[in-house]
C-alpha cells in the first residue's frame, strides 16, 4: 500500500467497507442471473453517485473533489475486489479525465458536473478490431459547415448500452486522432449489446453520418496527443481494478490452502502448493507497486507517464493472469462449478485483460517508448 | 533529521564532502574489486595508498557503518541520511569500500552485535568493523548441513574459560582473508536439533584453523573450506546464550536477506542498457525496433521486473515509515532481486551471441568477459543467504502463515 494520505485512507476505508457490506460478488452474482438489460445495479450506481466518487478527478469549481488518480484508483481496487458493475470507470474516470485534458471551459462547465452527478454517462469508444490496436482507427470525422460528420464503427465499448454519450476517436480531415462527444441519441448512431463472459455491459456503435456540432471536439491539445493521454491513463485505472481482482482471488485461494483437507492435512501444508502460493504472493507484492506507481505518476504529472501506465497494465496483468488460473486450479473441482465464484473472477481477468491492450501489447509500447 | 527540506540539506553537505574527499586518483577504478581483497593485492602502491586515505576519511566520518552509534564507530544517523550517503557516494562515481573491506562485519555481524553483545563485546569488535580495519567471516554451513542448516556437527567442547572448536565448515566467505569468525557450533549433542547450538567468535590467526580456497565456476576463490582441530574460543567470545545459537544466527540471517535484496554495486553488465547492446548485436528494423521480436518482449519484462523489484523495496521503505527494519519482505525482495539479475545476465549473454562464451584471450573484449563472468558468479544468488527455495518455504509459513511442510527439529 502506497503512502496515503488521511483523506485518502479514510475513503479507501469508507470503500472498503461499503463495497464488503453493501455490494458483495453475491449481488453481482444476483444481476448476472437476472437477465437484467441494464448494465448496473441503478441503486448500486446511485449510492455511488452520493458518495461523491465520480467526483474524484473533477476539479471543485465543476462540483469535484479533484482528490486524483491514486484516490480514484483505490476506489477502482474495491470495487474490483467484488466485482461490482458500474459505470464510475467509464465515466467518472475515462470521461472525466478526457473533459479535464482536451475541454474547453465551456465543454467543461456543461459536461463535469453532470458526470459528477450521474446524469450523464460518458464512456470512449476506441476499439475497431478485435484486438486493441490504438493505430488503427478508421472512424472519420469529417469538417462541416456546421461541425463534422462522423463516419465508422466501433467495438467493446464499455457500458456501451448504458452510455447516454460516447467520446469517439476519430481520424481528422488532418490525418490526426482526435476524441468527439457524440450523444447516444444521435441520428445515424445505433447500438447493439454484445455478450460477454463477464456478464458486463459491452457495445458495438455504427455511426452513419452521424452530425455533431463544433462543442463537440475536444481540442485543448494538438494532433493525437489527447487520444494517446487519455488511453494510457485509462490503462493505468484498469490495472487499478485488476489488482482488486487479483487480490481477492489471492485471498480466497490462500483460505482454501489453509482450509481444504486431503490425505489427512490441510493441503496448504503440501510444499508444491506452498511454493506456489509464495510466488503469487511476490506477484501480487510486484502488482501493487507497479499499479500504485502508474495512478500516482499522473496525479505527480511525471515524464514517465506513458512508461509508468504501460508497466502498470503489463505487471498487474501478469498477476492476474496466473492467479485468476490458479484460483481455479487450487480449488479444483469446486472451482469449475458455476455456484462457486472462481470462475466468475477468472472471466472478469480475462476481459480485463483485453481491455485496452493486453501484457504484450504494453510491453510493446513500452519498448517503443525506450525507443528499441 | 526527518522531514524531506532537512534531508536536502544533508544531501548538499554528503554531496560537497564527498567532493573534496574522494581521491582522485580512485575514479574509474575497479573500486569493488580493490576492496574485494583478490585484485587489491595487484593494484599499485598509488592507488593502494589513495584507497587507505579514502577509507580513513570515511570511518573519521562514521559512514563505514553510518546508522551505528557515535560510541561504536559508526556516525548516529537514521536510515534515510544513511540512503543519502549510499546514493551520493554512487553518484559521484565513488564507492564505500568499508563494508566490503570487513566481509561479513557491516552486513551481519556487527548488526547481530549490536542486539546480542553485551557491552564488553560491543565494545571489543563493533570499532573495527566500523572502520574496516577487521574482516569477518561467518562459519555457518557444513558440507552435510546446507539449507538444512541446523544438522550442524562442529562440536565446541568447554575446557573451563575457553571452547575447543573441532569440524569442517563450507563456503566461508572471504576466510582465507579474515581476522575474526562467527561460527556456528553443537554445544549440546542431547538436545534438539536446533537447541544444542551456540554461536561463538574466534580470531582467524591461530593454530587450530585452517583455510582452503575453493574454485568456483566462475574461476574465482571468493570461498572457503575452514577446518577447527581444537580451534580456541574465549568463554568471553559467545555471543547471546549458550544453546540459544539458533536465535543468534536467525537474526544474523534475516540481516544477509537484508543486505541482498538488491542494491548499487559496479557490475559489467551495467556498462550498456541491455536494449542498447541489442540494437548493437541483434539490429533494428526501419521503424527502429529490435528485429528479434520474442527478445525484444523478454527486454521489456527484465525491465519491467526491474522496475517492479525497485518500486516494491521503496514501498516496504516508505510503509515501514523511514524505519528499515529487518521484515518479512526480505524474502520476496531477495528473490526478485535474484530473478531480474540472474535473467539479466542471460539475455546479455543471448545478445552477444559467441562473444558472450569467451573465458580468456584477445578474441573477446574486457566486458564480453566481464559479463561471462558475471553471469557465471550470479549462479549463486539463488543458492547462498538461503536458497530460492528456502525463501519461498520462508514466505508460505511466515508471511503466508501456511503449516510447515518439510522442515522438522
Amino acid at each position: 500500500m502506497a503512502a496515503l494520505t488521511e483523506e485518502q485512507s479514510i475513503l479507501k476505508d469508507q470503500a472498503s467497507s461499503w463495497v464488503e457490506s453493501q455490494l458483495p460478488v453475491q449481488k453481482f452474482r444476483d444481476f448476472r442471473n437476472s437477465n437484467s438489460d441494464g448494465g448496473f445495479d441503478p441503486e448500486a450506481w446511485s449510492a455511488i453517485v452520493e458518495m461523491g466518487w465520480t467526483g474524484i478527478l473533477v476539479p471543485e469549481n465543476y462540483g469535484g473533489s479533484d482528490l486524483g488518480y491514486l484516490t480514484f484508483g483505490l476506489i477502482l481496487e474495491q470495487l474490483g475486489r467484488q466485482l461490482c458493475a458500474s459505470p464510475l470507470f467509464a465515466s467518472a474516470y475515462v470521461g472525466a479525465t478526457a473533459i479535464n485534458l482536451g475541454g474547453n471551459e465551456e465543454q467543461k462547465q456543461s459536461w463535469l458536473p453532470k458526470i459528477v452527478d450521474g446524469s450523464e454517462i460518458l464512456t470512449l469508444a476506441v476499439d475497431e478490431q478485435s484486438r486493441h490496436n490504438r493505430d488503427q482507427v478508421q472512424t472519420t470525422a469529417t469538417a462541416t459547415d456546421q461541425g463534422y460528420e462522423l463516419n465508422g464503427a466501433k467495438t467493446f465499448v464499455l457500458e456501451g448500452m448504458s452510455a447516454t454519450t460516447f467520446v469517439v476517436a476519430a481520424k481528422t480531415d488532418a490525418g490526426d486522432i482526435a476524441l468527439f462527444l457524440v450523444p447516444a441519441d444521435s441520428a445515424g448512431l445505433s447500438r447493439q449489446g454484445m455478450s460477454t463472459v463477464d456478464s458486463r455491459d459491452y457495445a458495438r456503435l455504427t455511426l452513419s453520418g452521424v452530425e455533431v456540432g463544433q462543442g463537440a471536439l475536444l481540442g485543448a491539445m494538438q494532433g493525437s496527443q489527447l487520444y494517446g493521454r487519455v488511453l494510457d491513463r485509462a490503462s493505468a485505472g484498469i490495472a487499478m481494478e485488476m489488482l482488486g481482482v487479483g487480490c481477492y482471488a489471492f485471498e480466497m485461494t490462500l483460505d482454501y490452502l489453509k482450509t481444504r483437507k486431503q490425505f489427512g492435512k490441510v493441503i496448504g501444508s503440501f510444499q508444491a502448493l506452498g511454493h506456489r502460493a509464495a510466488e503469487l504472493y511476490s506477484s501480487q507484492e510486484m502488482a501493487r507497486s507497479c499499479a500504485e506507481a502508474g495512478v500516482t505518476a499522473i496525479d505527480q504529472g511525471a515524464d514517465d507517464e506513458a512508461a509508468m501506465s504501460a508497466i502498470s497494465k503489463a505487471k498487474t496483468g501478469e498477476f492476474l493472469f496466473d492467479m485468476s488460473n490458479q484460483l481455479i486450479q487450487i480449488h479444483g473441482g469446486i472451482g469449475m462449478t458455476d455456484e462457486f465464484d472462481a470462475g466468475l473472477y477468472l472471466k472478469r481477468a480475462r476481459v480485463l485483460e483485453t481491455t485496452y491492450g493486453n501484457q504484450a501489447q504494453h510491453r510493446d509500447r513500452y519498448a517503443s517508448l525506450l525507443g528499441f | 533529521m526527518e522531514n524531506a527540506s532537512e534531508l536536502d540539506v544533508f544531501r548538499r553537505d554528503v554531496k560537497a564532502w564527498v567532493q573534496n574527499n574522494f581521491p582522485s586518483s580512485l575514479a574509474g577504478q575497479d573500486l569493488a574489486g580493490l576492496a574485494g581483497g583478490e585484485s587489491g593485492a595487484r593494484a599499485n602502491d598509488e592507488v593502494k595508498t589513495a584507497m587507505e586515505t579514502w577509507r580513513q576519511r570515511l570511518a573519521e566520518k562514521g559512514w563505514g557503518a553510518p546508522t551505528w552509534p557515535v560510541e561504536y564507530g559508526g556516525a548516529g544517523l537514521s536510515h534515510p541520511e544513511a540512503n543519502v550517503i549510499g546514493e551520493e557516494i554512487f553518484q559521484a562515481g565513488a564507492y564505500n569500500p568499508i563494508p566490503h573491506m570487513t566481509g561479513m562485519g557491516v552486513t551481519m555481524v556487527g548488526p547481530t552485535l549490536l542486539e546480542y553483545g553485551t557491552d564488553e563485546q560491543k565494545a571489543q569488535h563493533l570499532k573495527g568493523i566500523a572502520s574496516g580495519e577487521i574482516r569477518w567471516c561467518l562459519g555457518l554451513s557444513e558440507p552435510n548441513a546446507g539449507s538444512d542448516l541446523a544438522s550442524l556437527s562442529t562440536k565446541a567442547e568447554d575446557k573451563g574459560d575457553y571452547f575447543a572448536l573441532n569440524g569442517q565448515k563450507i563456503w566461508t566467505s572471504g576466510a582465507h582473508i579474515s581476522q575474526w569468525c562467527g561460527a556456528l557450533v553443537r554445544t549440546d549433542s542431547n538436545a534438539g536439533k536446533r537447541d544444542g547450538i551456540s554461536f561463538v567468535m574466534l580470531p582467524m590467526q591461530q593454530e587450530g584453523v585452517e583455510t582452503r580456497p575453493i574454485r568456483l565456476i566462475s574461476g574465482v576463490s571468493p570461498f572457503c573450506e575452514t577446518y577447527f582441530s581444537d580451534a580456541r574460543a574465549e568463554k568471553g567470545d559467545l555471543l547471546g546464550n549458550l544453546n540459544d545459537g539458533w536465535s543468534v544466527v536467525k537474526r544474523l540471517l534475516q540481516h544477509e536477506r537484508q543486505s541482498q535484496t538488491g542494491g548499487q554495486g559496479a557490475s559489467m553488465l551495467d556498462s550498456e542498457p541491455l536494449h542498447v547492446k541489442a540494437q548493437r548485436f541483434v539490429g533494428s528494423d526501419e521503424d527502429g525496433a529490435l528485429v528479434d521480436k520474442d527478445l525484444r518482449q523478454r527486454l521489456v519484462r527484465n525491465y519491467m521486473d526491474a522496475t517492479a523489484h525497485r518500486l516494491t523495496a521503496e514501498r516496504i521503505t516508505a510503509e515501514a515509515a523511514g524505519r528499515v527494519e529487518v521484515s518479512a519482505a526480505a524474502s520476496i525482495l531477495k528473490n526478485s532481486n535474484t530473478r531480474v539479475a540472474q535473467t539479466k545476465a542471460e539475455l546479455a549473454l543471448e545478445i552477444m551471441g559467441s562473444q558472450g562464451i569467451g573465458w580468456s584471450g584477445d578474441d573477446f573484449a574486457e566486458e564480453e568477459l566481464g559479463i561471462v563472468r558475471e553471469w557465471l558468479a550470479g549462479k549463486a544468488m539463488s543458492i547462498y543467504g538461503g536458497s530460492y527455495e528456502v525463501q519461498n518455504n520462508i514466505i508460505s509459513k511466515n508471511v503466508l502463515g501456511l503449516p510447515e511442510t518439510t522442515q522438522k527439529g
